[in-house]
């Protein structure tokens, strides 16, 4: 069992690219890490007995619209024997944003990231089958993105109804 | 009225397949080929496809196809304010939409810091309107499983067992199965005069029903041939990939969220969790999953009755109560992120808001839906199982495509 700021603390020095910082107006309270850490954090969160986040819950994505230029992705795990919550948000770039695929550490992470990869166009490396998931696979664009315009027609059926 | 020109034009490229097959047909071994299963399909429980890759009647690979019931409630969600997202949760697990208005309400009421002043008897309406909801579901769930493996009469009793449920509700809310009955901070309308009563009666009636359902069903020998050993899901394997509700609980887990997390008012009630038990055959198997659903009905009736007996005692209806007195007229929720979660009959329900404090629409409202997690396990139980014991995974999965697809 731990506390939100033990967490912090074990994770911190596994951050290399950037010291990890917290939002405490989240709920649950989340911990900003650079998106090159992804992978070595949720490794260790999920692995370490003391943590042990053995579900995730959810994976979000966030467009922050084409003025602040950014998108966020929301981990949202949580440790079955403990009862913790964790909240992990991570900045990308908005044009041609990457991240690793945590897929490999919870298969839930699979159809999460196809799913925001469908509706974000957020790119997953190291991601095992990554196709769109929810809509036609020769949509055009990703409709979550805030500056989203549907395409006129799709298959010669007008799409604006 | 008349259209205008020719809509639809045939063009050779709108004959290729939206969603194309993951195997190339031309790179099979001999022995193998791709049976396609649904979209029109009874077995698959509405618009589900799967792409299945045999070697002779073993399969060796299924690959989900879904999105066919998308209908964009992220997009919608974030263009409508708080209060009229509601009928659009209800679309989401459209056989058991109270549950999914009480998680969203209660998803809201806490980014607004009001949750803990909701009226009492508004917590026990909701979670007697959710609780008999959640009996429909499981009904839907035992009665349709039935049916896929060749048991027809059990979904006729259920059917019109869950008939009297869907009666109850619509006397309440007006309608049948959409009800946009739990609102933000308090509910439609009181319950109708005379409801209690017919609610106790209801549970009079069913609880002898379901003995029968169990006889003629969950025990019959054809049943459990059908059904124990096969679709064995792992305790760690579930966790993992994030399955949660019956499907968890019949591989093993003591984990449910009325529990755990004890939201509303259910830590005041008293009820037990169902787990899976490898009764007929190993943990986690089908038959598990199924009889914790059966479970679980008997549970929630004990709710029932636990909420009809606070209901017409300590928090009877009195003339002067407003069950949309604590309604808020605007809803501006302060800037934050927040990551909720309800059990309904599926599994978590999860809504991750993100309010930016200037507006009364969410920036972001993401459904974690339990039906779509639940079914991203199937590929990785169904290798090197007969196409028969397909039919019945998918089934006990007890997947609803509009929460699926969204």
């Amino acid at each position: 069992m731990s506390t939100f700021d033990q967490i912090v603390s074990m994770v911190e020095d596994t951050c290399s690219h950037a010291a990890p910082t917290v939002d405490k107006s989240a709920s649950p309270h989340a911990l900003i890490i650079a998106k090159e850490d992804v992978v070595v954090v949720c490794r260790i969160l999920q692995e370490n007995p003391l943590l042990y986040f053995d579900m995730l819950s959810s994976v979000t994505g966030i467009d922050n619209g084409p003025e602040s230029g950014t998108m966020e992705i929301a981990y949202n795990l949580y440790s079955i024997p403990f009862d913790v919550h964790l909240m992990i948000k991570i900045a990308l770039p908005r044009d041609n944003p990457q991240i690793d695929s945590v897929s490999g550490i919870w298969k839930t992470a699979n159809w999460h990231e196809r799913e925001i990869f469908d509706l974000y166009g957020i790119h997953f490396v190291n991601h095992p089958d990554l196709r769109r998931i929810l809509l036609p696979a020769d949509w055009e664009g990703h409709p979550l993105r805030k500056d989203y315009s549907h395409q006129e027609y799709y298959r010669d059926i007008k799409v604006k109804y | 009225m008349p259209t205008d020109g020719v809509q639809y034009k045939s063009r050779p490229g709108n004959l290729t397949s939206s969603a194309p097959n993951k195997f190339n047909p031309d790179k099979l071994r001999s022995e193998e080929m791709i049976i396609n299963l649904g979209p029109q399909h009874p077995s698959t429980h509405g618009v589900l496809r799967l792409e299945v890759l045999l070697d002779g009647e073993i399969v060796k690979e299924v690959v989900p196809h879904i999105g066919y019931l998308h209908r964009c409630f992220e997009k919608h969600a974030e263009n409508l304010p708080y209060n009229q997202v509601i009928p659009f949760v209800d679309r989401l697990d459209y056989v058991a939409s109270m549950n999914c208005e009480h998680a969203y309400a209660l998803g809201v009421e806490r980014m607004l810091g009001i949750q803990d002043q909701i009226p009492k008897r508004v917590e026990f309406i909701r979670v007697l309107v959710a609780e008999l909801n959640r009996i429909a579901s499981h009904f839907i769930a035992i009665g349709t499983y039935g049916m896929d493996i060749g048991a027809f009469t059990p979904f006729f009793w259920v059917m019109r067992d869950r008939e009297h449920i869907l009666r109850l509700l619509e006397w309440a809310s007006g309608a049948r199965l959409l009800y946009n009955y739990i609102w933000i901070g308090g509910l439609f309308y009181d319950l109708p005069v005379g409801f209690e009563e017919r609610c106790r009666e209801f549970v009079k009636y069913i609880r002898p029903k379901l003995q029968e359902l169990e006889t003629i069903l969950i025990e019959s020998k054809i049943f459990i041939e059908r059904t124990a050993n096969v679709g064995v899901l792992p305790l760690d394997l579930a966790i993992n990939c994030g399955v949660t509700g019956p499907m968890l609980r019949g591989s093993g887990l003591n984990f449910d969220l009325r529990k755990v997390d004890g939201y509303s008012i259910y830590p005041e009630l008293e009820f037990e969790i169902p787990i899976g038990e490898g009764k007929m055959g190993a943990v986690g198997d089908c038959w598990d999953r199924t009889y914790v659903r059966y479970l679980e009905i008997h549970q929630s009736l004990r709710i029932v009755e636990q909420c009809i007996d606070q209901l017409t005692g300590e928090h009877k209806r009195t003339r002067d109560f407003d069950p949309q007195e604590l309604v808020p007229k605007k809803i501006r929720p302060a800037a934050q992120d927040l990551y909720v979660r309800a059990e309904i009959p599926k599994g978590e329900l999860g809504f991750f808001f993100r309010a930016d404090g200037k507006s009364d629409i969410p920036f972001r409202c993401k459904c974690r839906s339990c039906s779509f997690v639940n079914l991203s396990v199937l590929p990785e139980i169904s290798k090197g199982i007969l196409v028969a014991d397909l039919i019945a995974i998918i089934g006990s999965i007890d997947v609803v495509m509009g929460e699926v697809d969204r």
